[in-house]
């Protein structure tokens, strides 16, 4: 009983930190996430010429703890001919992977829950796309048609698009020659540069992907609600509903950390390496100090005291934070010998601020497609996937292999690459638009030929 | 001692779930639980340290062949599937040949230690941090130390994907 009191101790004097992380991760991401359906909300707002959520709270700032507790509180409904054990597993299912996957990125230098691992960016890829099958699982549990049609295009698409993304993540993987995150967004430090410029294709390609991937508009058509009332989700209500829901965006968080991490520089300021652009790290601050300024200004438009009340606590929240990235910027130039002491701070901090920021502007790019492009019929998702992207990524990691010997050859490095990657970029290009002829000749022919038949491919 | 737990905790996992597919009726259940043996053996793999393989086993044979079951799964009409005969009757073989196959593990276990070069190799244990790092190590036995069998291997599966599709296409 000792020895096992003992290696218990031992167990978590070694894990205490990541467990700990864990626990956090767990216990904040909800709030994050109805922050983000928030945000989303008032973007679609403003996108169509409207106010979006004004009620609970000042502008509406509340509505995601109203949402939570009318989702915490509403009846759970189990379809009568259900499997009971699957359908509870399913939501379950969804959720732990998302969140298990989010245990191997790096938030900044500092911050990483499963330090070191080797095989870093897979584990997350690969963890984050077993929540394929709490939705497959779901759909069919519910015994319904909806469910099941939802159900089916989900895991095709997703068997559609793997490919695609997986080629896109190899191209940029070629530049670093490791797997793991944190050597990643070091070796794009260490070139100068980010693999976006060097891989714009593969970008675009893992964009697309994972915007398939996620079951995003334009590409939601496992719940597109004109034709399968909710897809998957259509039998499941109150918290399993919002089980599915946080499984989502979960996912959205994790593939835009994955692109954050590859191609967009990770935890790294734009131009990481320019000293004589160092006063950048003072902008984050002031822009923060900006924001709640306004919004103890706007204080004495708001009609009740409790919105009043909220809305200095909002501007207190941009002060505070304000302040914790002013601080390890602020104290070396007052006092030169502190440097060395807050260092490691600044490289938490910033790094930190500058992920999460490239991360939301990631899922922003997303929100904007959502409310611009409309939805796609379901073989012209397949045809975009199979005959388009996969093609063309598979081109891409070829033409991109090439430019590297080429620049080996050359010995380039840094902005020097893009002598050899913007003309392989240029190529794929080429190859795209060959790709989209080749289709419409195709297309051309088809026409000629048969009357179409859009539910036959 | 933690490894031990881990062990057989996987372990475990694998081999009740492995018996619960077989035996399970509906063919969900027992895909769920092909997927659960295939994980508890992915931690396996973890355990070993084998981070590489970990990984490979989850994205390949759970995130990939496993969702594709799955679809198939569903896409054929389960209710007419259930009533048709679903167990094979050669009990008598495959008992045989089960037993044939654990006599062989039995003996393998028997012998090892016992006879220099005989049975199991016994290998010492290395510190974690001591081992080279896995996913390097793979690339390296593969591109380098094997090669060519890998392209054999890779050569065979193309060969089988293009019969796939000259199969699959229809005939205009």
């Amino acid at each position: 009983m000792n020895a096992t009191l003992q290696a218990t101790l031992e167990f978590l004097k070694l894990y205490w930190a990541p467990l700990l992380c864990g626990v956090a991760v767990v216990a904040i991401l909800p709030l994050i996430v109805g922050y983000i359906v928030l945000v989303e909300r008032k973007i679609m707002a403003d996108m169509q010429a409207r106010l979006g959520p004004m009620r609970v709270g000042p502008h509406g700032l509340l509505q995601p703890i109203a949402d939570a507790v009318k989702l915490l509180i509403k009846e759970d409904i189990i379809p009568e001919h259900a499997d009971k054990l699957v359908f509870w597993l399913a939501p379950v299912l969804s959720v732990g992977a998302g969140l298990l996957s989010l245990a191997g990125l790096a938030i900044g230098p500092a911050f990483q829950i499963a330090q070191d691992i080797n095989i870093g960016i897979l584990f997350v890829v690969g963890i984050s796309a077993l929540g394929i099958f709490g939705i497959v699982l779901g759909g069919w549990a519910s015994n319904s048609h909806y469910s099941l049609m939802g159900a089916l295009r989900s895991s095709a698409q997703l068997v559609s698009y793997e490919t695609a993304a997986g080629m896109a993540l190899v191209s940029a993987l070629l530049f670093t020659g490791t797997l793991n995150v944190k050597s990643i967004v070091e070796a794009q430090s260490k070139e100068g540069i980010w693999f976006v410029l060097l891989a714009p294709v593969a970008f675009f390609t893992y964009l697309v992907a994972s915007i398939a991937e996620t079951n995003r508009a334009p590409f939601d058509l496992p719940e597109a609600e004109s034709e399968l009332v909710a897809g998957y989700m259509t039998e499941f209500s109150g918290f399993r509903w919002s089980l599915y829901f946080l499984a989502e965006y979960t996912n959205m968080i994790v593939v835009a950390s994955v692109a954050t991490t590859l191609f967009l520089g990770g935890w790294l300021r734009p131009f990481a390496g320019v000293s004589w652009l160092n006063f950048l790290d003072f902008v984050p601050p002031l822009v923060l100090i900006a924001i709640g300024a306004y919004c103890v200004l706007r204080v004495t438009k708001q009609p009740t005291r409790v919105q009043q009340l909220f809305m200095l606590a909002v501007a207190g929240l941009c002060f505070v934070v304000a302040l914790v990235l002013a601080a390890p910027v602020v104290l070396p130039v007052i006092k030169p010998s502190l440097r060395e002491a807050v260092a490691p701070f600044y490289a938490g901090i910033h790094g930190g601020f500058w992920f999460i920021f490239k991360v939301s502007l990631y899922i922003y790019f997303f929100m904007w497609l959502r409310f611009t492009i409309p939805r796609y019929r379901f073989d012209q998702l397949m045809r975009l996937g199979w005959h388009f992207l996969i093609p063309l990524s598979i081109i891409n990691v070829l033409l991109v292999g090439v430019a590297l010997i080429a620049g080996a050859y050359f010995q380039l490095h840094g902005w020097g690459l893009l002598l050899v990657t913007t003309p392989a970029a240029i190529l794929a290009l080429v190859a795209a638009f060959l790709i989209l002829a080749i289709e419409k000749q195709h297309d051309a022919r088809q026409e000629q030929t048969a009357p179409s038949d859009f539910y036959a491919g | 001692m933690l490894d031990k737990v881990l062990f057989y905790f996987f372990a475990g996992i694998a081999v009740a779930s492995a018996a619960l597919m077989v035996t399970r009726r509906n063919v969900v259940h027992s895909a769920i639980f092909l997927i659960t043996a295939l994980l508890a053996t992915a931690g396996i793999f973890l355990q070993l340290r084998a981070e590489f393989l970990f990984i490979v086993q989850i994205i390949l044979y759970v995130g990939g062949i496993m969702v594709l079951f799955v679809f198939v799964i569903m896409l054929v009409n389960l209710d007419v599937a259930l009533q048709q005969m679903q167990f094979a009757r050669q009990k008598w073989v495959a008992l045989i040949v089960a037993l044939a196959l654990a006599g062989q593990v039995g003996v393998m276990f028997w012998t090892s230690g016992k006879m220099p070069g005989q049975g199991l190799p016994v290998l010492t244990a290395v510190a974690a941090n001591r081992l080279p790092l896995n996913s390097e190590a793979v690339a390296k036995s593969l591109f380098d130390s094997y090669l060519l069998p890998f392209e054999i291997a890779s050569v065979l599966l193309l060969v089988a994907m293009i019969g796939a599709v000259v199969m699959a296409k229809k005939r205009a």
